[in-house]
């Protein structure tokens, strides 16, 4: 068997669950080696691997938190000439060490589609790290099929992390940005 | 142009079932999932899935600007539609005519042509192929006239309706006004669309529905019928293949007269012509065509041994139809029981919820479509189909046998399902002997004392 980044998802949950800071697990050819406080794992497929009749399977899910995320470009790297379309890792589930400080606020994309950090090419981005927002500020729009969609900060603070990438595809409820709330 | 990377637009047993295919022929499956299927076994089997919406179909899978940009977003080169949801939708096939996706299925104008009833009736008879005494009707006074000449008892239909939804049924010509205004009204709020249209009604009638694919540039070719009689309030329950108890030469009209109709659209993919054979006056009419993969095409495939879902992948992508006519042949007996996730000791009501188990039957002649896995959720959003057993054996006898093993040793825990009907039907003698009207299901609820209980209204 191989793992799934959903298998590494959920494996990376229970570790965050629990109180261990750090899980080793190796199976038929897979390693994958968990740390907690952001310091990433790593998964790797070893040339002991079964041929994945599914070259992309880990690719499929999004990956949950920082530690996953290293795993999901080791699978990435298995799969050969790969367009972009397919690469993009997305970071949908809000998991992480941020996940439940009730401080934090995700900013999620509300429908399938094209993000877009600035109103046009060329301009400059709605927000930047640092900025302050409040609840309604503009923080990026999602094209679906040339019709744009404004997405708003939905709370007041500072963004501290930009996870969506610029003219990529991104899921509903994907987590596009972070919001360090404040007041 | 060759397509390398799919997009799936559904979900459950049918998502699963395409994937299957893309993988034999190298093909990259991308599924468009929404979130109550973001776990799904689709879901894991599938390259990668991207999350189109909340589960309500109105807001994922009945959305086509967001099919088509997760196809673009994902460099699919092309989308599967499977069944139901948007499989039918021209909007959907317009859209990927525009933006350079290859829709697997009919051109958008195809669909427009079959989905619109009054216009395939039109076409069939253009075609020659008979249909059910009846027509359009836009006044009371001239649905009296009408019926009076077609006789009662009638069914009045919705001209944008489907799969048995928006028909009335006028067993007297006197109850004919009311029932016209009612299924108007009805057929406007449901389907934008107040037109109906008034039929004969068959009183024993089969259904019976002829496999077709066509290149799309007038050749077309047929891969037997499937009769699918055993019907719950035009519910289709189980289908087999070849239809039991017609003469060859019946039985070689019905296909004639499918791919005439479809050569007179210059069909492109596979589709299926349905006909309602008429036991009394042994005839057939053409009801409809339907303009995608069917629930049952597994009952063909068995018999033919043709990968429907890789000939519609080929005939997309251009390589017109590899078969020829003289290349199709049937090999003994296919039958399909649809599981669902539905009680019959209490009408039939869904029975979504946690499938604690679920165990498959195995072995050789059985083919289950499925998506349903121990620890599977069935949600409560859309249908209730969980799997389909296929059988296959030389006849038709040792065909139901299997079944009934394979019915027998399957085990699914945690939710409701049909299968004690499908037992009580493979046991009925009526049903044994083959031919069974479209009444069959419902003399059976009366007489069969497992699930007479509570479905007298039925």
């Amino acid at each position: 068997m191989t793992l799934t980044a959903k298998d590494v998802a959920e494996i990376t949950r229970l570790l965050e669950a629990s109180t261990f800071d750090e899980l080793y697990l190796e199976l038929d050819g897979v390693k994958l080696s968990l740390k907690r406080n952001g310091a990433a794992g790593r998964a790797s497929q070893g040339q002991s691997a079964p041929a994945p009749s599914n070259p992309l399977t880990l690719g499929n899910a999004p990956a949950a938190g920082n530690a996953a995320a290293a795993s999901n470009e080791a699978a990435l790297g298995n799969a050969p000439a790969q367009p972009s379309g397919v690469s993009a890792p997305a970071e949908v589930i809000p998991a992480g060490p941020n996940a439940a400080d009730p401080n934090v606020h995700n900013v999620t994309s509300p429908l399938l589609g094209t993000y877009y950090r600035a109103p046009k090419p060329g301009a400059p981005p709605y927000v930047e790290v640092g900025s302050t927002v409040e609840e309604d500020t503009i923080v990026g729009i999602i094209e679906v099929m040339k019709l744009m969609n404004t997405v708003r900060a939905g709370a007041r603070g500072r963004v501290t992390e930009i996870l969506a990438r610029d003219g990529t595809l991104v899921e509903y409820g994907e987590t596009l940005l972070r919001i360090a709330k404040s007041g | 142009m060759s397509i390398r990377r799919i997009l799936i637009a559904n979900r459950g047993e049918i998502a699963t079932r395409v994937i299957r295919t893309c993988r034999a022929l190298g093909i990259e499956t991308v599924l468009a999932a929404s979130e109550a299927d973001r776990d799904s076994l689709p879901a894991r089997l599938a390259d990668r899935t991207v999350c189109i919406g909340p589960a309500r179909p109105s807001e994922s899978y009945l959305k086509v600007e967001t099919i088509v940009q997760a196809a673009l977003g994902t460099r699919a080169d092309a989308i599967h539609p499977g069944y139901g949801f948007l499989s039918e939708r021209a909007a959907l096939a317009r859209l990927c005519e525009e933006q350079g996706v290859v829709f697997i299925g009919p051109t958008a104008e195809q669909i427009d042509a079959v989905g619109d009833k009054l216009r395939a009736r039109a076409a069939a008879e253009a075609a020659e192929v008979p249909v059910v005494p009846g027509g359009a009707v836009e006044s009371v006074s001239e649905a009296l006239s009408l019926g009076e000449s077609v006789g009662a008892p009638l069914l009045v239909k919705a001209v944008g309706g489907g799969g048995g939804r928006g028909m009335k049924r006028v067993d007297r010509l006197s109850d004919l006004p009311a029932a016209m205004e009612l299924a108007s009204s009805e057929a406007g709020a449901a389907f934008g669309d107040a037109r109906v249209y008034l039929e004969r009604f068959v009183t024993r009638g089969r259904h019976v529905e002829v496999q077709v694919l066509g290149d799309g540039k007038g050749r077309v070719i047929h891969l037997g019928e499937r009769d699918c009689s055993v019907q719950r309030r035009f519910q289709k329950l189980i289908e087999e293949t070849p239809a039991p108890g017609l003469t060859a030469s019946f039985r070689n009209q019905l296909h004639e007269a499918a791919v005439r109709f479809a050569q007179r659209l210059s069909y492109r993919g596979a589709g299926t012509v349905e006909f309602l054979v008429d036991v009394d006056r042994e005839e057939f009419y053409f009801l409809e065509m339907n303009a995608r993969i069917q629930v049952e095409h597994p009952v063909t495939e068995a018999v033919t041994g043709v990968d429907l879902v890789a000939e519609q992948i080929a005939i997309a992508a251009g390589d017109g139809l590899r078969l020829t006519q003289a290349e199709i042949h049937s090999t003994g007996c296919a039958l399909e029981c649809r599981i669902n996730a539905e009680d019959p000791t209490r009408d039939f009501q869904p029975s979504p919820g946690l499938v604690t188990e679920a165990s498959w039957p195995q072995g050789p002649g059985i083919r289950v479509d499925t998506h349903i896995v121990s620890g599977t959720r069935v949600p409560p959003f859309y249908d209730s189909l969980m799997a389909k057993i296929i059988t296959h054996a030389r006849e038709r006898a040792a065909t139901l046998t299997m079944m009934q093993n394979a019915i027998a040793t399957t085990r699914v825990a945690g939710v409701a399902t049909n299968m004690p009907f499908h037992c009580a039907v493979l046991e009925d003698a009526e049903f044994r002997a083959g031919g069974v009207d479209t009444g069959f299901v419902a003399r059976l609820l009366e007489r069969s004392p497992l699930l007479s209980r509570r479905v007298k209204h039925g």
